[in-house]
């Protein structure tokens, strides 16, 4: 008891130097947090997938199509319940910085296919029932003011041309982790207009979304798509949704594999400026050690001092900073919600950064301990005075 | 006569053949050199020599806060040079009170809980710990300060708790070393009355380290260090 009130005081027995190591490690925290959390929202969508959905795509490549002619076959396939199709539009709104992810999709099909796309049954039945309709994720809605019946242009990248929206329905995510800044219009007014203007580009998909009756047969499925297509004039790669996602995430692993450096480096640093306030500590207190010693006292106590000041210092800016994580991520995420849509501070995030601190304090104060320990008593004392 | 009265005192402490050299890098500083004396039950001995003499050495060693290179230090029937140093810990926790010129006490404890802090190494409950300390406390006239930090008293005030800490576990010796040599003459006298008090009336053996003539003269006993050798012709207290 007496050792732990020891322990506690000289925590804070330097109101300066505590408090600033403390500011160091709260702003650590926080920055390894946010870090974290931008790593865990790059993977969001693979989180986010279904094991009872699988992706099919042309297997030389996504940007190439596939014939909607496949759409009949593949439902027609053991162990396929629901199948729907759509495009990537790549449109832009009035200016390229608008970036959002915007499709073409069937829609019946896709909003069955995706339960976490919530979306009113009356503006569902508003935008099934107009071609040019739209529907767009509530934050989507939100960031540019757009309210039912309002007309919004995009401009086409891959498909030329200015391309008129009238929004029918605001969906809202199931729950947190779904991204709620998504466009999906209908593919029929797509390939409709395709046919007048570019009729060799018309009635090709960009992937099908495939729902398996069980997550089980999610396997033997896929192998049996792309085996009903082999050796035709446009193959296919199936896939689950999570591994479909993944290869997105792949592109762009060494921004993922940076990002992960920095963090582990922010720790690294602050591990240094913990070590160097527990050397720091422990050297002024080095008279104190040698007389408890004299008294009687074990290396075992000497351990638990200095030990538990450095956890107790680290901890103490650990909590701060997992406290200050939260206003900074949604002020982050709030900032750059066109490339997060989704920016929750996960609870994973907070073990990392609990973790993350208990390694601090340890490591930093294993050098300071063994030299108080190993410290001649004598020699101790003689540092006084 | 003091000489004779020591003679006819149990031995509590028996050192033979002590030496002891210090490392540094390669060079190898003998500071005691074949050191032989007893100290009686009940002595209140004083240590003197010039700086350098090995007097605080010779003061850790006896206290078993230091390794002799050679010899033997009897303390009761203990020989502590035999022990290891986890056992020497326990050793000194049951036998030995310390007073330093510096005080030592710990900064971030009142003197209540300075006082109380040997304590922890016994087997006493917190109730009766508390009382330990109160009543030690009481001994050295400090009741009244004793929920004050060391910063928030003087440096006599200070030395009396660390006095009160030294006898609160009822050691067989207590050492001192330059018990008064950051005070002032006031203060010092008021330490030295204090450890005469120890001696006289509750029958403390006290070791004290000093180079101050003063303090030396409130011994019974006097040996003096010079250059690393014991003058053992010293041992009444001529002063």
């Amino acid at each position: 008891m007496m050792i732990l009130k020891i322990l506690f005081r000289n925590a804070f027995h330097n109101k300066l130097r505590s408090s600033l190591t403390i500011l160091g490690i709260a702003v650590a925290i926080l920055a390894f947090g946010l870090l974290r959390t931008v790593i865990s929202s790059w993977y969001a969508g693979v989180e986010a997938a279904s094991t009872s959905r699988l992706v099919t795509r042309n297997a030389i490549s996504i940007i190439f199509p596939l014939p909607i002619s496949y759409n009949e076959k593949i439902r027609q396939i053991e162990g396929v319940k629901i199948v729907s199709y759509g495009n990537w539009f790549g449109g832009i709104y009035i200016d390229e910085k608008n970036f959002f992810a915007n499709f073409c999709v069937e829609p019946r099909t896709y909003f069955e296919l995706y339960p976490e796309f919530v979306l009113d049954p009356l503006q569902k039945k508003a935008f099934l029932a107009d071609r040019k309709g739209f529907v767009a994720g509530r934050k989507l809605a939100a960031r540019y003011g757009w309210k039912p019946g309002d007309t919004v242009t995009l401009k086409g990248t891959i498909y030329q041309g200015n391309w008129d929206f009238v929004l029918r329905g605001l969906y809202s995510g199931r729950d947190e982790t779904v991204d709620e800044s998504q466009f999906f219009f209908h593919w029929d007014y797509l390939n409709e207009t395709l046919k007048k203007t570019a009729p060799g580009r018309a009635d090709q998909v960009g992937f099908y979304m495939v729902g398996v009756v069980r997550p089980d047969v999610a396997p033997d499925t896929a192998i049996a798509i792309d085996k009903s297509f082999k050796n035709s004039l446009a193959e296919t790669l199936t896939e689950t949704e999570k591994a479909f996602n993944q290869g997105f995430i792949a592109m762009s692993g060494a921004i993922v594999t940076a990002i992960q450096m920095v963090s582990f480096v922010v720790i690294i640093i602050i591990m240094a400026v913990v070590a160097n306030t527990m050397a720091m500590t422990t050297r002024e207190r080095t008279g104190d050690y040698a007389i408890m010693k004299t008294l009687g006292f074990g290396g075992k106590d000497i351990t638990i001092l200095i030990f538990g000041e450095s956890l107790v210092i680290t901890l103490t800016g650990c909590v701060i900073g997992m406290i200050l994580t939260f206003p900074a991520a949604k002020a982050f995420g709030s900032t750059l919600d066109n490339f997060f849509p989704t920016f929750i501070v996960s609870t994973d995030t907070l073990y990392y950064d609990v973790l993350a601190a208990i390694l601090i304090a340890f490591l930093a104060a294993i050098i300071p301990t063994r030299h108080a320990i190993r410290i001649r008593i004598a020699d101790g004392l003689r540092r006084i005075g | 006569m003091q000489h004779i009265m020591a003679e006819q005192k149990n031995t509590i402490v028996e050192i033979r053949n002590l030496y002891k050299s210090y490392h540094r890098e390669s060079l190898i500083v003998p500071v005691l050199y074949d050191i032989t004396f007893d100290i009686a039950e009940g002595e209140f001995l004083a240590l003197m020599g010039p700086s350098g003499s090995g007097k605080t050495t010779l003061l850790n060693l006896i206290a078993g806060i230091d390794k002799a290179d050679k010899g033997s230090i009897h303390v009761g029937d203990v020989d502590i040079t035999t022990l290891s140093e986890t056992e020497l810990a326990h050793w000194r926790a049951n036998n030995v009170g310390f007073i330093f010129q510096f005080y030592n006490l710990i900064p971030v404890l009142k003197a209540i809980e300075n006082v109380e802090l040997p304590l922890h190494l016994t087997s006493l409950p917190p109730k009766e710990r508390h009382q330990h300390a109160e009543m030690a406390l009481a001994m050295v006239g400090l009741t009244h300060r004793m929920d004050h930090y060391p910063s928030e008293m003087s440096g006599g005030e200070q030395q009396r708790v660390a006095i009160a800490r030294a006898i609160v576990t009822d050691p067989t010796i207590l050492v001192a070393d330059e018990p008064t040599g950051d005070l002032d003459r006031v203060s010092a006298e008021e330490i030295l009355t204090m450890m005469e008090r120890l001696n006289s009336e509750m029958g403390k053996t006290i070791i004290m380290v000093t180079h101050d003539p003063r303090a030396a003269q409130r011994a019974k006993v006097l040996r003096h260090l010079d250059k690393g050798y014991l003058n053992n012709d010293d041992s009444q207290n001529p002063i």
